[in-house]
């Protein structure tokens, strides 16, 4: 595993009224690694997620990608710097067709300067449309509309708008929820695919799935994180059994 | 005049106006605030409001008062049933998406206020108050039906909050507007409220429509104002608001009749809507409105 | 769809503009004017269209763009002696500044909001045509002289207000206006502005500034309106506070829902529709307002994509 810190989050807090949903959260990520967050519902996953993405605002604390403080960023500016999301609820455009979807990804890392508006060609958007869609073997549905795709299709979907954009992090909410058995054994063969070339945060209840995808787990519970280590150091935690597994 | 007794005088004027406003808001906040829609054709219920007034004056010949209770019964009962009618036909069928609303709303606009001009008549009509004494200060007389009209209108407001507040409907009302799909699954009958709440606003509109028109004439054009003052008196105090809607009504009701007597009412109705450019501009949510999470 | 058809899609629209051109050479005098006023309207409707058919945001005050356009050429034409064709760019302009300013205040607003502020800034600019009726002759009007729309170009002396220098320059300004849509349509930016309309907060997380492009939608509808406006001016010779009412921004969204929201042709199909419809109701009754407000339930009740959407939907799923 690569020793460089890619991500690192500093005593990030995060209130909605008087309800304190992630406190004090230091939280780092290596380059290279497939990391999981566990933990039981409410627990603050979604939120700390949603801080790194630059979706929801922290109350405090600060965040620092590749060396560089991106806590006021905007999304769309962490976007553009390798930090990609994939929701939680599959949110494709659902009217609009695969290809247009993911060209939408595809087409943002082209857009760069006044030179990249009008004149920016198809071919270009096209050929990496393609290749995103190829990964996640979609290539056949490509001008079928997005909406008219099985549950399973559009979570693939999803996952190719991620690759278009090019992320150096990639970050998945619950990306197996709903997927059927085998659809989940080629969601596990492509993360592993992807960790190639990105570091990959996921957000993942199914137990069998983060053990055998994730180099190291992070359990979070009422807003902190209570235990971080490899799988099998967390299979063996006794408090990880007491918070998650209600045992 | 001197300054003092004039700024006294556009003080009254401005309370007039601010408490019609308020009744006319309101209705249009308690539609946004129960069915999240917009009614753009609020104000021809404001309008028609006036034109039942005229007509039961007309009946009923030279006894104003008469006339004035009777189009303070016959306007909201008509209008009300308009938007029962209204919301039955067209606001259900296009599932209360807002902007298929909006764009009815404007529809209904337009049909309403081209069945009054053709059956009323372009002219505007001047309708007799129900009461007539003059209220003498040491430095002007005064028409006491103004006074009348902020009796009747605060009465008119208090019986909405009590309504929304003390009444099983104002329950239904408050637990549709919190979460429709919620409330129905607690056995509020979500679609009888829509209606009920359509109606209620309409209803709002018309008697402020009746409250003005001995101040002001029935026109058929007359409801483009009252509406365009609702929405920014609805925006200032947070749309689907009560309480914001009142005070705005009160700031824009009061600054309107105050600049309107200084300077010129044009004048004042541009102020009011840079006004409303800058509330927006600091607090997109409205001055009394929740912050958007 | 994947970018396919683009052959056809461009000898359609190649199609209707040299279809324009040959009608001025048979139509009666009459439908002759009338096919004037429907291209600059029509203009109108384009330029509605690509906030509201495209972005999904939708106004009720685009009266002030057209009348930033009518104003700025009507004005600076009778009064500062412009050339007629300095007016129009004059006009432009101003609908161009209006629009950008505008949309940095508006657009912080968001849905039901904006749509009311959207009315409120097209009201004040109304009310503003009013208070300054010295300058405007408000409601009454003012009317451009023959000899202030007679300019000349390159040693020709032209005169807008010759019923063939009319036609032209109208089409001209509607076939500009329509390609532009039809270029941004179909380019990575319409792309990204079909995405808004579809869904702002995934299009964020996408790495796209939505405000940004919400505000350059904004920019491009105001400006194309304003060119409308300009060249209304020009060519009909009366400015007056009318073009600047509420109504005056209900009737490109009439046309625009009646045509196809979002699609390049609808916005000039509705135009002529409704102009037609309208004219040949006034034969029967004179609130043509009736008839608008009966056209709208329809519309909306029963035939919300318009005439040139079902069509898509239906048939020609290649339509832009």
């Amino acid at each position: 595993m690569a020793a460089v810190t890619l991500l690192e989050t500093s005593a990030l807090c995060k209130r909605f009224g008087g309800l304190q949903a992630v406190r004090e959260v230091n939280f780092s990520l290596a380059q290279g690694e497939i990391r999981a967050i566990i933990g039981p519902n409410g627990a603050g996953k979604t939120t700390l997620v949603g801080i790194i993405s630059g979706r929801i605002k922290p109350s405090s604390g600060t965040i620092t990608f590749k060396g560089e403080d991106i806590t006021r960023l905007k999304s769309c500016q962490r976007v553009m710097r390798g930090i990609v999301y994939t929701f939680q609820v599959t949110s494709v455009y659902a009217t609009l067709t695969c290809y247009e979807n993911v060209a939408l990804a595809a087409q943002r890392r082209l857009m760069t300067g006044a030179k990249g508006f009008l004149t920016l060609g198809e071919a270009a958007i096209a050929e990496r449309v393609e290749s995103a869609l190829d990964a996640v073997g979609l290539a056949a549905s490509m001008e079928r509309p997005a909406g008219e795709l099985p549950y399973g299709y559009q979570r693939l979907l999803e996952i190719a708008m991620g690759l278009a954009l090019e992320p150096e992090l990639l970050i998945m909410d619950e990306p197996t929820q709903g997927l059927a058995e085998e659809e989940i054994a080629e969601f596990c063969a492509l993360t592993r695919k992807i960790a190639g070339r990105a570091t990959v945060l996921l957000i993942e209840h199914n137990m069998p799935v983060v053990l055998q995808l994730a180099h190291k787990i992070t359990v979070m519970d009422r807003g902190t994180v209570i235990a971080e280590g490899t799988p099998a150091e967390i299979e063996a935690d006794a408090e990880v059994q007491r918070a998650y597994l209600g045992t | 005049m001197n300054f003092g007794p004039h700024l006294f005088l556009a003080v009254l004027e401005g309370t007039v106006s601010a408490f019609v406003l308020a009744v006319t808001a309101l209705g249009l906040s308690l539609v946004f605030g129960v069915m999240r829609v917009v009614n753009v054709a609020h104000g021809v219920f404001f309008m028609l409001g006036a034109v039942l007034a005229w007509w039961s004056a007309s009946i009923v010949g030279g006894q104003p008062l008469l006339g004035f209770g009777l189009a303070m019964i016959v306007a909201p009962l008509v209008v009300g049933a308009v938007a029962v009618a209204a919301d039955w036909l067209i606001l259900r069928r296009v599932n209360y998406n807002p902007e298929s609303t909006i764009v009815a709303t404007i529809g209904l606009l337009y049909i309403i206020e081209q069945m009054v001009l053709i059956l009323y008549g372009p002219d505007a009509r001047p309708v007799p108050a129900p009461v007539y004494f003059r209220v003498s200060f040491p430095w002007f007389g005064y028409s006491g039906y103004k006074l009348v009209v902020i009796a009747a209108s605060a009465v008119l407001l208090l019986g909405t909050w009590y309504g929304m507040s003390k009444t099983k409907l104002g329950l239904y009302m408050r637990a549709t507007q919190q979460d429709s799909q919620m409330a129905q699954a607690f056995g509020v009958p979500v679609r009888r409220i829509y209606a009920t709440a359509f109606a209620l606003g309409a209803m709002l509109a018309a008697m402020a429509g009746v409250l003005i028109v001995p101040v002001q004439q029935a026109h058929y054009l007359m409801g483009m104002d009252p509406l365009l003052l609702s929405f920014i008196v609805v925006i200032i105090g947070g749309l689907g608001s009560l309480r914001g809607t009142i005070i705005a009504a009160f700031i824009v009701g009061m600054s309107d009749g105050i600049i309107s007597v200084f300077f010129s009412p044009t004048l004042a109705k541009i102020l009011a809507t840079l006004l409303v450019a800058m509330v927006l501009v600091i607090r997109p949510g409205g001055l009394f409105g929740e912050e958007e999470p | 769809m994947r970018r396919h058809g683009a052959a056809k899609i461009i000898v359609l629209h190649l199609g209707v503009i040299g279809l324009l051109f040959l009608a001025q050479f048979f139509l009666p005098a009459y439908h002759q004017s009338n096919a004037i006023r429907i291209m600059v309207l029509a203009t109108y409707a384009v330029g509605y269209n690509v906030l509201m058919g495209y972005t999904g945001l939708l106004s009720l005050g685009h009266a002030m763009f057209f009348a930033a356009g009518l104003y700025g050429a009507g004005l600076t034409i009778y009064y500062l002696d412009f050339t007629p064709l300095q007016g129009v760019g004059f006009g432009i302009l101003s609908a161009c500044a209006l629009s950008f300013v505008f949309g940095l205040l508006a657009l912080r607003a968001r849905g039901i909001a904006f749509l009311i502020v959207t009315m409120m800034f097209a009201q004040a600019l109304f009310l503003t045509t009013l208070y300054f009726n010295e300058i405007t002759l408000g409601d009454q009007g003012f009317v451009l002289s023959e000899k202030l729309r007679t300019m000349t170009i390159g040693g020709a002396v032209v005169k807008f207000s010759d019923p063939v220098v009319k036609y032209n320059f109208a089409l001209m300004v509607f076939s500009a206006c329509l390609l532009l849509t039809l270029v941004l349509a179909r380019s990575p930016v319409g792309r990204v502005l079909v995405a808004i309309r579809e869904n702002e907060a995934r299009t964020r997380m996408l790495g796209y500034d939505t405000e940004r492009y919400k505000l350059l939608s904004l920019v491009i509808s105001g400006t194309i309106s304003g060119v409308s406006g300009a060249a209304y001016a020009l060519l009909f010779a009366y400015i007056g506070s009318t073009f600047a009412t509420i109504q005056y921004s209900i009737f490109p969204l009439l046309w625009v829902l009646l045509g196809g929201v979002g699609t390049t042709l609808g916005p000039l199909v509705g135009t002529a529709l409704m102009f037609y419809l309208i004219d040949i109701s006034s034969d029967y009754t004179s609130s043509y307002l009736l008839v608008v407000g009966a056209v709208l339930l329809v519309l909306v009740l029963w035939f919300p994509k318009g005439i040139l959407g079902t069509l898509r939907e239906r048939w020609l799923s290649w339509l832009p």
